[in-house]
């Protein structure tokens, strides 16, 4: 057991020796392990708050059966269909406004609920009979009781009606409100209705569902994932793939660290091994001090792991609350498994990053053979091989383009865009040095480009890291700012109102109305509403507009037949939301059949519209006609023409006159302000990433060159011999550097712009179900390659004062000690 | 949201069921027997019973059930036994609402037997929907798919011919239940005393059922004819609050004598005989408590739980003393309130079949 | 104690086998000191390696004690250098990142044998008492090549093998170096088997054998 152990002593004395090197090697795998593991905390975190939405529920991990053309359907099926020995059991959902705001209510059957479904609203023992008899009792989330302003016990008003008491419920789900499901039939003004059945894993014997409901209904089988996980997934992958890409910076930190270090230690273990050290317990102990090394640093990442993702945890909150309206805990709790994965994907990382050295330590004899030469040669062999390697994951990005059709597709041509450029990128340098050699006259000019080759092997890997992130900046970057420009112009289309107003009550609205009506500066009441149903087994939203010159000037359409706008009025035909077309492969001139309450509504399609930051699909219809076909629609929202310098005072009034609060009413102003605040939250994360990618790159850069430094002394004393000053050297030095930097990061802009439109033309339409105009924004990429030249400075500066500081007996030992 | 089904079942001769109220184990839950039943009906000496009507839902009063068991044999002389049970259970006083608002709950028990298996399984229902309940005339009991029917030619007095259906995942049961003697009146006059208190409830029986039908476990049909017994009673508060459980017997003895026996158990450890002798021309004649006794001989261990599963049953009076021994001993009903209910053979002074439940263990 | 006989070797290069050895004969007694020379490519460096246990030899013997060196695998001949070999190089071979002390004590730590009296005896023969805490660096070649033979001679070898000691190193400190060597080899009663090209060094050492053309001239 000492032996080990003296061995390992040994080994690590070359980094007491030479710390600048383990710190390179520590930075790398803490970056790469802190990114890492910070994005798996998120996803986590997210992943956690999905699952008890879904047990909540009981959505989609429960098969359901659901009315085949109808958004609800009548409760005999559900007698009809236990009588036959099915384990239902019903459920009604609809939508209450307590104070203006919005609330999803469950209305469900304790006593025929199927256990499995979870930790769902577990009526206490005792508690069944005052859960289900009048009046009840409302389950709430404890986070929803907090935003709604009240306590355990109080009677909130909705609907008309004074609702059941509140009770906290922990388990639940954020903006649920539970009851039963008679309660829920009276509160939605439902009765006799269901809007679906559980149906229970029992599997007692039962008759087949077309003779008990013929083909009134429709069983949707379970899916592994919930709703909320299907919609987030884009989201997450997005979220992944930058944990991976900064993992993988960091991890060709630690490959230029180990290689650098191995090959300075080859002397070293030639020596133990010629001292009577077996091969085997050398390769072993070099496992077990990376291991441990790897340890160290993979507990210091996951501490920085978890600050990481608690900075950025409110954000990413914000975002998928914004767009997708799951709600996530600010705090953030962490399982164990986290711990593990991140230790385990430090090893992991560290051994991958080492693989190449240890191999070469196992293969190493113990009698050193001088091959001068060698190296060019295996370098040239080397370029040669990664080149067509590079070429090769080109053509498979274009078949992925050609013949893939899914997000993991998109994503795919993304990785195998960046890893073909990361290949090619050493040949594409080489290339550029060697045109420049051949244009060079003076020797010292020639010497400069000549020797910029040679130092490529050992920078090549860093410049890869740079390549990556300064191409997923820029594309991000196009991206981001795309989406903003596309963005802006379409929301000061969309909030075409000048007031918007949500009452609390289909009874205020009418007052409030009434009341407006009587104000001269009101130029134009727009009543609109909104209905939730279901389209092919997914909800979708159908959205009322009021037939008003407001719209047809302004509400933007992507595509519509010539007179949309009038073919909306007989109720018979519909716009649809570029998502819900592109999902179910809508055009103009389709039908669809909308299932509503008094049965089918068949629409033609006459025109498409963005609806950007949706998750589900929308239909825009006629207002009038949707209030015929969805009669329970809320009448509460109210849109408003306003004289421009009378906005300020009417929406005093109508606060003062109603009682209304900023949640109630607004003018397009705030709207949009809050709008675009929601968006910018949404991209913050992607930024926040982007830099850290950025600086991880910047820092891989700084350690190639300072540990490229000390070997490159022997290059540079010759030149210091036979004149040179040790500043112009240190300047060449700087200038060599920037020089290859800048090569790289011209070729990172096109690469970078192919990536905006990867992530326009296919991610984002897989992802959100959208298609922005791909925009070049010159000024952002000059940006960007100042940047990438400042970090390229910073990262030379170091190793090149150290050069223009070094002292002359330094440079002269190189000559004594040369072998 | 399973913890919605803290329903309890029936028992013995007072036995109810109950909206669990404390719910951990059946003892608790069954204290809920022991409820009070202010606003329910009162169960009173006397009263006349009505055929078919009382075999009708009877909503004024708390609980209620119709329990049919089921000593059965296949050709080769195997032994099985079946149970059907429905038990109704009103959460308040008050007529009987539509809809959601209706506050009957409805649970049903069904379970197979043999030397080697034991099956059952548990539902539970709202009543004003029509997902459970009973009518009186035709007489129809169900809830979900499970139902107890009566057949052309049904005779109210006799409660037969009857259909008995159960199925679950892993047993189903279907019998036809004839028989050629009137119902029986237990107690005094169908009036069931549980206690010195008031306690009691309206109890009669048909002791004489011929089964004959199939029972499926695993998808392995076995044709099955024997003797059922189906007891029915209701109350609003059967059992005192210090009553913790019984032990409940139903015989079929040689030459077609009935005895219905069984014990109620106190906290403080005391106990109380109750039963019925019944003759084969239909004579119910009440059981003293004096000189009469049923002794445990042997227990099993199931759950953690020990119970007695052999018996010593005197009566000697009717010079009668039997030990019992059940079919199967892990006869254990693992539903929402546990207990224990399964066939028995007796031999001694007399010999034959019966069954044997086993509450607050 | 060391007998090699009918020793060979050959490389493969420019796609044909040289042979290096073909056929060495050659004893070392213990507290010998035997100088081996020849001009160069004579294979003195490799028949020095294979008795090292650095290579494998084509054919022949070597036996060191009662040890057929010859026969081991991998792993043997590692144990073989721990324990009974002591190894001297022309580059002097210390380990840059470790202290005089550590360099001079971590062959007898690893091999077991570190022997306190043994190791204070060699510091101070071997006059490095001032230097134990200097790094290889800040050494001069002779004081280099004197902490490589005290780390080898520190676990007791049984043969001590020398490849060019003081090739790199001038006369006078040549001199001086050898002598110490040749004072710790008769005072441990190792054998001393050294390969140089000089003649006058050869001639300080107990025998002299000649190698040529893969013979014992």
């Amino acid at each position: 057991m000492r032996r080990p152990l003296w061995i390992l002593a040994v080994l690590l004395s070359h980094w007491r020796r030479h710390p600048m090197q383990l710190a390179t090697l520590l930075i790398g795998l803490i970056s790469a392990t802190a990114l890492w593991s910070g994005v798996q905390a998120l996803n986590q975190q997210a992943r956690t708050a999905y699952d008890r939405a879904a047990a909540t529920f009981g959505g989609a991990r429960t098969a359901v059966l659901v009315g085949k053309d109808s958004a609800t359907f009548p409760q005999q099926l559900f007698v009809d269909l236990r009588r036959a020995g099915w384990p239902v059991s019903p459920m009604l959902e609809g939508r209450v406004q307590i104070d203006g705001r919005s609330f999803r209510l469950l209305g469900v059957e304790p006593v025929t609920l199927p256990s499995e479904v979870g930790n769902a609203p577990a009526v206490g023992r005792g508690r069944l009979q005052s859960f289900v008899t009048p009046p009840g009792e409302m389950l709430v989330a404890p986070e929803t009781l907090r935003d709604l302003g009240l306590k355990d016990g109080d009677r909130p008003q909705a609907n008309g009606l004074t609702l059941p008491p509140l009770r906290v419920q922990a388990e639940l789900a954020p903006g649920a409100l539970i009851v039963d499901i008679g309660i829920a039939q009276d509160i939605l003004k439902l009765p006799g209705q269901l809007s679906r059945l559980l149906v229970g894993k029992s599997k007692a014997p039962h008759a087949t569902l077309e003779s008990v409901a013929g083909d009134k209904l429709r069983l949707v089988e379970p899916s592994a994932e919930s709703d909320l996980e299907r919609l987030t997934d884009s989201f997450h992958l997005n979220l992944t793939a930058f944990g991976l890409l900064s993992f993988f910076v960091g991890l060709f930190i630690v490959n230029s660290a180990i290689g650098l270090a191995f090959e300075q230690r080859l002397p070293m273990l030639r020596t133990l091994r010629a001292c009577g050290v077996s091969a085997r317990m050398l390769n072993t102990v070099l496992v077990i001090e990376l291991v441990s090394l790897a340890l160290v640093a993979g507990l210091i990442g996951l501490v920085c792991g978890y600050f990481i993702a608690a900075a950025l945890l409110p954000d990413v909150a914000a975002s998928l609350r914004g767009l997708y309206g799951a709600q996530i805990p600010g705090q953030l709790s962490l399982k164990p498994v986290w711990w593990f994965a991140g230790i385990a994907i430090s090893i992991l990382g560290a051994l991958a990053a080492a693989a190449a050295s240890l191999a070469k330590a196992i293969r190493m004899p113990v009698l050193a053979t001088a091959q001068p030469q060698a190296w060019q040669q295996a370098q040239r062999r080397w370029l040669m091989l990664q080149s067509a390697a590079a070429l090769a994951v080109f053509a498979v990005a274009a078949a992925l383009i050609q013949f893939g059709d899914s997000l993991i597709t998109g994503f795919a041509v993304l990785a195998a865009l960046m890893l073909g450029a990361a290949l090619i990128l050493p040949m594409i340098l080489q290339i550029a040095l060697a045109l420049g050699q051949r244009s060079a006259r003076a020797p010292v000019g020639i010497w400069f480009w000549a020797d910029s080759r040679q130092q490529l092997s050992g920078l090549s890997l860093a410049l890869m890291a740079l390549l990556l992130a300064l191409a997923v900046n820029v594309g991000v970057g196009t991206m981001v700012e795309s989406f903003s420009r596309t963005f802006l112009v379409w929301l000061d289309g969309r909030l075409a109102a000048d007031v918007y107003i949500s009452a609390a009550s289909d009874q205020q609205a009418k007052e409030i109305k009434a009341w407006l009506r009587d104000r001269p500066e009101v130029q134009a009441i727009l009543p609109g509403g909104r209905a939730d149903t279901q389209l092919g087994g997914t909800p979708i939203e159908v959205l009322g507009l009021p037939d008003h010159t407001t719209y047809r000037d302004n509400w933007p359409l992507l595509e519509s037949t010539a007179n949309a706008w009038v073919r909306l009025r007989p109720g018979d035909a519909g716009l649809v939301s570029e998502q819900l077309s592109r999902r179910m492969k809508l055009a103009i001139g389709d039908h669809i059949e909308v299932p509503a309450p008094g049965g089918s509504w068949l629409l033609e399609i006459v025109g498409i519209y963005a609806d950007y930051g949706n998750p589900k699909g929308q239909i825009a219809v006629n207002f009038a006609a949707l209030t015929r076909h969805f009669p329970q629609t809320p009448l509460t929202r109210i849109g408003l023409r306003v004289e421009p310098d009378k906005i300020a005072p009417l929406i005093t009034a109508l606060q003062e006159k109603f009682g209304l609060d900023d949640r109630n009413v607004a003018d397009q102003a705030t709207m949009k302000r809050e709008s675009k605040r929601v968006f910018n939250r949404t991209f913050s994360v992607t930024a926040a990433l982007n830099a850290f990618t950025l600086g991880v790159a910047g820092i891989a850069l700084l350690t190639s060159l300072l540990t490229l430094a000390n070997s490159r002394l022997p290059q540079l004393a010759p030149l210091w011999a036979i004149g040179l000053t040790r500043r112009r050297l240190a300047a060449l030095e700087l200038l060599k550097t920037m020089a290859v930097a800048l090569i790289t990061a011209l070729f990172a802009l096109p690469l970078g712009l192919l990536v905006a439109w990867c992530l326009l033309a296919i991610v984002n339409v897989k992802a959100f179900g959208w298609r922005l105009p791909f925009h070049v924004f010159p000024l952002q990429l000059i940006e960007l390659l100042a940047v990438a030249m400042a970090a390229a400075l910073c990262a030379a500066a170091l190793p090149v004062a150290r050069l223009a500081r070094m002292q002359p007996a330094t440079l002269i030992r190189t000559f004594v000690n040369e072998r | 949201m399973s913890a919605s089904t803290d329903l309890t079942r029936r028992a013995f001769t007072g036995g109810a069921m109950a909206l669990a109220l404390g719910g951990k184990s059946f003892a608790q839950g069954f204290a809920g027997l022991g409820e009070s039943a202010e606003g329910f009906a009162a169960v009173t000496p006397g009263k006349p019973f009505t055929f078919p009507a009382d075999h009708g839902p009877h909503p004024e009063f708390r609980i209620e059930w119709w329990y049919v068991t089921a000593n059965l044999s296949d050709a080769g002389g195997a032994a099985y036994g079946a149970q059907w049970t429905l038990f109704r259970q009103a959460m308040k006083p008050g007529g009987p609402s539509e809809g959601w608002t209706n506050q009957q709950l409805w649970m049903g028990h069904a379970a197979v037997t043999s030397a080697g298996t034991h099956r059952f399984s548990e539902t539970f229902a709202r009543g004003g929907l029509g997902e459970a309940g009973v009518e009186a005339a035709p007489f129809r009991a169900w809830i979900d798919a499970w139902e107890l029917r009566g057949l052309d030619a049904f005779d109210p007095q006799r409660i037969a011919p009857l259909e008995l259906k159960a199925s679950a995942a892993d047993f189903s049961t279907t019998l036809r239940l004839d028989a050629e003697r009137a119902l029986v009146l237990q107690g005094d006059h169908g009036y069931s005393r549980k206690s010195d208190r008031g306690q009691a409830s309206y109890y009669y029986s048909q002791p004489f059922y011929k089964a004959s039908g199939r029972i499926v476990i695993d998808d392995k049909p076995v044709d099955v004819t024997g003797a059922a017994w189906m007891d029915r009673e209701w109350s609003s508060q059967p059992l005192a609050a210090d009553q913790t459980g019984w032990d409940w017997f139903s015989l079929h003895l040689p030459s077609d004598e009935k005895l219905m026996l069984y014990r109620l158990r106190q906290k403080d450890g005391r106990e109380n005989l109750f039963g019925n002798w019944i003759t084969p021309d239909g004579r119910s004649a009440e059981i003293a408590a004096n000189g009469n006794s049923i002794t445990p001989t042997a227990t099993t261990e199931i759950d953690g739980r020990k119970l007695p599963t052999s018996w010593r049953v005197a009566l000697p009076a009717r010079g009668l003393a039997v030990e019992t021994a059940p079919l199967n001993p892990k006869a254990w009903m693992g539903t929402s309130f546990p207990y224990w209910e399964g066939p028995i053979r007796f031999s001694g002074s007399h010999a034959g079949i019966g069954y044997l439940e086993m509450t607050g263990y | 104690m060391l007998r090699v006989t009918g020793l060979t070797k050959s490389y493969r290069s420019a796609g044909e086998d040289v042979a290096v050895l073909r056929g060495v004969d050659l004893t070392v007694a213990t507290g010998e000191s035997v100088a081996l020379s020849g001009e160069s490519g004579s294979g003195k460096s490799t028949l020095l390696h294979l008795i090292a246990g650095l290579d494998a030899a084509d054919s022949g013997e070597i036996a060191l004690a009662d040890l057929i060196v010859s026969g081991l695998n991998d792993a043997g001949r590692a144990e073989l250098r721990r324990d009974r070999l002591g190894l001297v190089f022309q580059q002097f071979n210390l380990i840059p990142s470790l202290t005089v002390a550590d360099n001079l004590v971590f062959q007898s730590r690893i091999a077991g044998r570190h022997d306190a009296a043994w190791h204070d005896e060699l510091v101070e023969r071997l006059g490095l008492k001032n230097l134990l805490r200097r790094y290889p660096e800040q050494l001069s070649g002779g004081q280099q090549q004197r902490v490589a033979i005290g780390r080898a001679l520190a676990p007791k070898p049984l043969l001590l093998l020398a490849d060019e000691p003081t090739g790199n190193l001038d006369e006078d400190t040549a001199d001086e170096v050898l002598r110490l060597a040749r004072d710790l080899v008769v005072r441990t009663g190792c054998g001393f088997l050294m390969v140089t090209h000089s003649a006058r060094l050869a001639a300080t050492l107990d025998r002299q054998v000649t190698l040529h053309a893969g013979v014992v001239a």
